[in-house]
């Protein structure tokens, strides 16, 4: 299995980064190398390299061109690439408390109408789903998830809104989302969570990992309200599960 | 403790230092310094290490004003009239406010951003070990914001030290050197030609997220949406209506449109200070090349300290009146709209 792997092609980001790509679609196989690469390239650090960003189907890798070039870095990250993809290790799992629809998910009835069923519906689908987190990227904590049903998917927005809230929980194409600061999204937005994915001065600044498992459990809205009271006050109100 | 009150400042103006890499994988952006030489200058001529926080100033004018006591600071980056109570005051050399005098700044002629470091430093609480500003995030100190008239800056007191001057190469009109890539497999050979050979300016909707160009329509072969990926400093993105967005020190750490190429490092600066309007080209190197130019910027920031020399009263003079003289019907092509709030590489969302 392991002769079989593909080599990722190693794409210039400039002078001081390498785009190592898996692949040019969402791929959960070529987002689980992303991941293998990431943990590989951490437990064996390459002198040079100053950080990582695993995104869906790459994995960037930044480096000082002071210390290593551009060939020998990809050397090196060409030969931890066709290391074998080990077993996912147990990834923690996370219940992620959302309020569904109203002010806090004001597309749900519109998502509904396309996808020609009702609100509750689509709720039980959205909950039903085991999502896992592919990357983390855009703005602080905005977290992309993998594994949003078929029935869900649907083409973004024709015109992006320029202001979405906090904690808004979307979905877009084949993907659903977590983000965490108020900003701009072209997403269809269902719900609302008090998770602070990104909380300064909280321990841990940052709540999500790539790989990590995703649940969400349907909340009201005076739950919500309790929960981002405590949220702001620096608790996690994300639930993590045993393992 | 001295400080320096800040009585007027326009927009894009905002403490910056050398940024918080290392988290770039949670969505966090380093932020820092649109022009790092020009922070590193500054910083130098005033002792401090070089990526220590200093304002990052705009195009449009400023003024402080010393309290507490004196205040002794260093000016570099982008030209403008400097004079402290009517002393001129030259870019890339040092000079100290008396408490209670201020320094005025005017609009910026040639370049964008000017640094003004501080003796001692800004004193701040850092996050993830920076204050760069990143209002986005929150992050940032003393403020998490860009800074308005009435903040205050505190520091040490002026030590008394000698004013200096640092000699700098020579600013290249060069084209802005780039390497092709992560995704210029998007485009057809017509359209890289075309990259090349237009002639581009920096678009007056631009800020610290992204610089838009105007010159021509760079097409896509496969459109324009691709599975996002992380970007750099200078990556340059062609989103649907063809016009190229480089992300700057603020951009969102991935993005979902193709990127023809990217800004190398070297000249990552250069192309930051590039005024609103002024036209300029792009030339495509190795990757070779690339990393040749990335080192030897390196050693230049490392013979900073080398580059000090005393100030005579003749060299300050010479300078300021070029200064002035310049002053006296130069007008800075950038207006009040050039930095604005929302940002053109920031309107699409997440991909």
């Amino acid at each position: 299995m392991a002769a079989t792997l593909p080599p990722p092609r190693l794409l210039p980001s400039g002078d001081s980064a390498i785009t190592v790509e898996f692949s040019r679609n969402i791929d959960d196989a070529a987002n689980g190398r992303v991941l293998a690469l990431d943990r590989a390239m951490a437990a064996t650090p390459i002198e040079g390299v100053t950080e990582t960003v695993p995104t869906y189907r790459s994995l960037l890798v930044h480096y000082d061109p002071v210390r290593i070039s551009f060939e020998a870095l990809g050397e090196q990250i060409l030969a931890l690439a066709q290391l074998p993809v080990p077993e996912a290790t147990k990834a923690r799992r996370w219940r992620i408390p959302v309020v569904y629809g109203g002010e806090h998910g004001v597309d749900l009835e519109d998502v509904a109408k396309t996808l020609k069923t009702t609100p509750d519906d689509i709720v039980a689908r959205h909950v039903a789903g085991d999502y896992r987190v592919a990357m983390i990227g855009f703005t602080p904590g905005w977290s992309y998830l993998s594994g949003l049903a078929a029935s869900m998917q649907m083409p973004r927005r024709q015109n992006p809104r320029l202001l979405t809230p906090a904690g808004t929980v979307s979905i877009g194409g084949v993907q659903t989302g977590v983000q965490c600061l108020a900003g701009p999204s072209g997403w269809h937005l269902l719900g609302q969570t008090a998770v602070r994915t990104y909380q300064l001065h909280r321990d841990p600044t940052f709540l999500l990992e790539p790989g990590d498992a995703i649940t969400f459990v349907p909340v009201d809205s005076k739950t919500f309200a309790e929960q981002d009271r405590a949220a702001a006050a620096g608790e996690i109100v994300a639930e993590l599960m045993p393992s | 403790m001295s400080k320096l009150v800040i009585t007027s400042i326009g927009p894009a103006s905002s403490v910056q230092d050398g940024g918080r890499p290392g988290s770039q994988r949670y969505g966090l952006v380093p932020s820092g310094a649109m022009d790092r030489l020009a922070l590193a200058a500054a910083n130098t001529l005033v002792g401090n290490e070089l990526f220590a926080a200093a304002v990052e100033i705009g195009p449009f004018g400023a003024a402080f004003t010393a309290r507490g006591g004196a205040v002794r600071i260093a000016l570099s980056g982008a030209s403008r009239n400097a004079d402290i109570a009517g002393r001129p005051v030259a870019i890339d050399t040092s000079a100290t406010l008396a408490d209670g005098e201020t320094l005025t700044l005017g609009f910026a002629r040639s370049g964008s951003f000017s640094y003004l470091a501080i003796e001692g430093g800004i004193a701040g609480e850092p996050d993830f070990g920076s204050l760069a500003v990143n209002a986005r995030a929150g992050l940032g100190s003393p403020y998490p914001r860009p800074l308005q008239s009435g903040d205050e800056l505190q520091t040490k007191p002026a030590s008394g030290a000698p004013e200096r001057r640092i000699e700098q190469p020579a600013t290249a009109e060069a084209p802005i050197r780039i390497v092709w890539g992560p995704q210029d497999d998007e485009f057809g050979d017509d359209a890289k030609k075309l990259f090349i050979d237009s002639e581009w300016k920096i678009s007056a909707t631009s800020d610290r997220m992204g610089y838009r160009l105007e010159g021509s329509v760079i097409k896509h072969l496969h459109g324009h949406n691709i599975v996002s990926d992380g970007t750099v400093n200078g990556s340059l993105q062609v989103p649907g209506n063809g016009q190229p967005i480089v992300l700057m020190p603020d951009r969102g750490t991935t993005g979902g449109y193709p990127k023809i190429a990217t800004v190398i490092s070297a000249d990552f600066g250069r192309f930051a200070q590039t005024s609103a309007g002024r036209v300029f080209r792009f030339k495509a190197v190795s990757m070779a090349e690339a990393q040749a130019a990335a080192r030897r910027f390196w050693e230049l920031l490392r013979s900073l300290p080398d580059r000090l020399r005393s100030i005579e009263s003749f060299d300050l003079n010479i300078d300021a009146l070029q200064d002035a003289n310049v002053a006296g019907y130069a007008v800075s092509a950038v207006d009040a709209t050039t930095w604005q709030v929302a940002s053109p590489a920031d309107v699409s969302g997440p991909d």
